[in-house]
């Protein structure tokens, strides 16, 4: 009962707190973005808000938490007290600290994965699509095989190939998700190399890398952008199953996938706190979706007039 | 003509959504209309003409709403009617005939399927209503009445499609059409065909009718009485005849007066011509679209490629600015061969011949400001830096009449379709080229606005010595601004020669009926000319 009452509340609080938020950023912000921000719904900027506070925590994460990310400083499964506020971990390391550490390592990870297959795949995307011909099929062919293969299986294979640094994590986690990036740039840039524009661009003699960047990109970048934030949380899915597998983020570094899987014992005893990681996962998740959705719905070109 | 009132619109006023706020598009129009009368509507795009139709069925577009005034319909408030009353109507009493009739038909559906939804829905039998069906097919002079309705939307021609659009608005006998822009997206020749299958048909059954165009010379055709709007407010109304001796208004001289631009025709060219295509047959896949085409463009005159759609007018200039590699024969630039691949030809190459665009809003990127639209081609093909650059634009922008400061870092989408057209005018003329290949330009703009842009195009190549390529199937446009004509039809040249030539007589029968078909402003003329050619 008591959880249900903390969601009641948390979920009563955070509609004035993302009320306020879009206040002072429709204060704070420039001109053209301070409109957008007053027009956005309430869940845009509580997912804004939440963002926030995860890249301030990421950030800051050495000077919020109260111990360091791999030392003992307890007992092992310490309850909530007020040195340790939300216990200790199997090991006996702080809970709380761990989490922040883990926001630093998961939500960087998924992150600069993200960014990765975004560069990779939506360059390649539009390529393909301006240059057509020979080259569109084989690198499209190419991904078909990828994507053929269940993501999940064959990112285990490729890391128990090339081993679990966070390096290889992050290339190899990148290239399976650079594929679906691949075919969503690859279709939006069809619809926009048939315009007009691309020709008279073309008759002048422009290069394909200025196609791309200033006649193409721009013109793709809504869906691209809607796409980044729906991408970014199956990112971080992914790693935080493949750590809760064994395969992910290697202890001891802290990250939310293994921090469930390493104290799931606790489950069994009606404690909550092996929960936390996933509920912080969660919450990210919904978050970004929310600003996700608000993104879409401005690309659809409902809201853009006025 | 003084019969029974059936459609009594008052004070209307129509507002629609911008982001937070209402602004009016219909400032208190009235409007009246009595049975089997038929109506013309004319105005620039957002005049309110559309809008002001749809309102005649009571019916707002999304993000409309009708704000004030009264719309009266036999009897019935359209205003204060339930949605079932008003859907009740729809289809059955009032019929709306859309510009577009390809977009209009569900491509997945035979004609005459979609013909009967609406009568089968009212409890009439399917076989009456095909019989009903294949009538008035024949009364609109279909082909092959019988059958037509039996094919999908993609099997039968625009014409085709426009008329039997009509046909299924008949369907129920309707008090009241309303044709939006119905022969604009034609062809003239098809143009003439669905006019008078609509006149006809429409005096038969004593329908009422709204016409909704911007060109006048059509409207004359059809209306028994003419009434004009611009920006939402009514300027005048009155008989198409008195209308046409002697309008009232100013705006409404300025419409009449917009087809009187003409230039001086040059002496014919006796020099080299600048470019020179040469036995051109090209096409995609197996097909040829051209076949053994061959004309000279000489430097400071115009050539207008005249023809139907599908004729090849615009294949012709992708095979100029080598997008498309002629399967025989050459293109000739100032003596030299070009490439036939524009990637073969060098940045020199590409300047020299630059294109505008039909619709300005796929010519120009959206996401671009207006400096880097005109700016880049400057620096490209001339190399320009910095300030160089930047005066540049300014200058360009002057060129075309835009005021540098205010337009400079505006995005296309901020501007008017004219604008847009001005701005594809500039980014050609940046690159400083010697020839223009302007395909269809003002074809999508309004007359008064097409003014505008032809005699900016005749100041342009006056000063630049710019020899221009110009693709329309609008002949009142090759009158206007051509020094030679090209006449093409399926791919091949018909005829060719000085813009005087080409025009009098003796003429090739195709030009003939080309010349024949465009609309005069005599209300008189459809019915002249369909008895000359019976």
């Amino acid at each position: 009962m008591g959880v249900l009452w903390f969601l009641v509340l948390a979920i009563a609080c955070s509609i004035p707190l993302s009320y306020v938020f879009r206040a002072a950023m429709a204060q704070v912000l420039p001109h053209d973005m301070a409109i957008a921000a007053r027009d956005m719904p309430l869940t845009a900027a509580f997912g804004i808000l939440v963002i926030a506070v995860y890249i301030f925590i990421a950030t800051f994460a050495p000077l919020l938490a109260p111990y360091a990310e791999r030392t003992v400083v307890g007992t092992s499964f310490q309850p909530w007290d007020s040195t340790h506020l939300l216990g200790t971990d199997r090991l006996g390391r702080d809970m709380l600290s761990r989490l922040i550490y883990g926001a630093r390592n998961t939500v960087g990870i998924a992150f600069a994965t993200t960014a990765l297959a975004f560069v990779v795949g939506s360059l390649l995307g539009i390529w393909a699509a301006l240059r057509g011909g020979w080259l569109d099929q084989g690198l499209s062919r190419f991904v078909d095989a990828l994507m053929a293969i269940p993501s999940l299986i064959f990112s285990l294979l490729l890391l128990t190939i090339f081993g679990t640094s966070v390096l290889t994590l992050i290339l190899v986690i990148a290239a399976v998700d650079a594929t679906r990036v691949y075919r969503i740039a690859r279709s939006v840039a069809q619809g926009v190399v048939v315009m007009d524009y691309i020709e008279a661009a073309r008759l002048r003699g422009e290069g394909n890398w200025y196609l791309i960047r200033r006649e193409i990109l721009p013109n793709a970048l809504a869906p691209l952008v809607a796409e980044f934030g729906l991408r970014f949380c199956f990112v971080f899915l992914t790693i935080s199953s493949l750590s809760f597998l064994g395969l992910g983020i290697q202890p001891p570094m802290a990250d939310w996938g293994s921090m469930v899987r390493d104290n799931a014992t606790l489950i069994t005893f009606g404690d909550v706190t092996p929960l936390l990681p996933a509920g912080a996962i969660a919450l990210l998740t919904v978050a970004v979706n929310f600003v996700v959705d608000w993104q879409l719905y401005r690309a659809s070109g409902l809201k853009e007039q006025g | 003509m003084m019969a029974d009132l059936l459609l009594t619109i008052k004070d209307l006023k129509i507002e629609g959504r911008a982001g937070e706020d209402w602004l009016p598009i219909i400032k208190g129009v009235d409007l009246t209309l009595h049975r089997g009368e038929v109506l013309g509507l004319i105005g620039e795009s957002g005049a309110g003409k559309s809008t002001l139709g749809l309102a005649a069925m009571g019916f707002a577009r999304d993000g409309c709403r009708i704000s004030g005034g009264e719309i009266v319909f036999d009897g019935i408030d359209l205003r204060k009617a339930s949605e079932r009353k008003k859907r009740g109507l729809r289809g059955r009493r009032i019929a709306y005939v859309a510009q577009s009739a390809a977009a209009s038909f569900n491509p997945a559906h035979k004609l005459i399927d979609q013909y009967a939804e609406v009568p089968v829905l009212d409890g009439k039998s399917r076989k009456t209503t095909q019989a009903e069906a294949v009538t008035l097919y024949r009364k609109m002079q279909l082909p092959a009445p019988e059958e037509i309705g039996f094919r999908y939307p993609h099997q039968v021609s625009g014409g085709q499609l426009q008329r039997a659009m009509t046909a299924m608005a008949m369907a129920n006998h309707p008090d009241l059409i309303i044709f939006d822009e119905p022969t604009t997206a034609l062809d003239v020749t098809t143009q003439i065909e669905v006019l008078a299958a609509i006149r006809d048909i429409v005096r038969e059954y004593n329908t009422a009718a709204i016409y909704i165009t911007h060109d006048l010379a059509v409207v004359a055709q059809m209306a028994d009485r003419i009434k004009i709007l611009l920006r939402g407010e009514q300027v005048e109304e009155a008989d198409t005849r008195t209308m046409l001796a002697a309008p009232k208004a100013d705006y409404t001289k300025s419409l009449w007066a917009v087809r009187s631009f003409t230039r001086p025709e040059l002496p014919h060219a006796s020099t080299a011509p600048l470019v020179s295509v040469q036995n051109v047959t090209a096409g995609y896949g197996k097909l040829d679209i051209l076949r053994d085409v061959s004309f000279d463009i000489h430097a400071g005159r115009t050539v207008a490629v005249v023809g139907e759609s599908g004729s090849g007018k615009s294949t012709v200039a992708r095979v100029i600015t080598g997008l498309l590699p002629p399967r025989a024969g050459q293109v000739v630039y100032e003596g030299q061969p070009l490439p036939p691949d524009y990637r073969a030809r060098s940045r020199e190459q590409l300047r020299q011949c630059q294109m505008i665009y039909q619709m300005a809003d796929t010519a120009l990127n959206p996401k671009l400001s207006l400096r880097e639209i005109i700016g880049r081609p400057a620096q490209m093909c001339l190399g320009l830096k910095g300030r160089a650059l930047q005066e540049r634009v300014r200058d360009l922008l002057a060129l075309i009449e835009l005021e540098p400061d205010k337009y400079i870092d505006r995005l296309p989408g901020e501007l008017s379709g004219g604008q847009k057209q001005r701005i594809g005018i500039a980014r050609a003329l940046a690159a400083e080229p010697k020839l223009i290949i302007c395909d269809e330009v003002t074809s999508a703009l309004d007359q008064i606005v097409q003014e505008g842009i032809l005699k900016l195009l005749d100041r342009l190549q006056r000063e630049f010595e710019l020899a221009y390529m110009f693709i329309t199937h609008d002949l009142a446009t090759v009158k206007a601004i051509a020094d030679d004509v090209v006449v093409m039809q399926h791919g091949r040249i018909i005829e060719q020669g000085p813009k005087a030539r080409v025009f009098s007589p003796p003429h090739e029968p195709y030009t003939e009926l080309l010349l024949s078909s465009v609309p005069h402003m005599d209300p008189d003329w459809l019915t002249t000319l369909l008895t000359a050619r019976a």
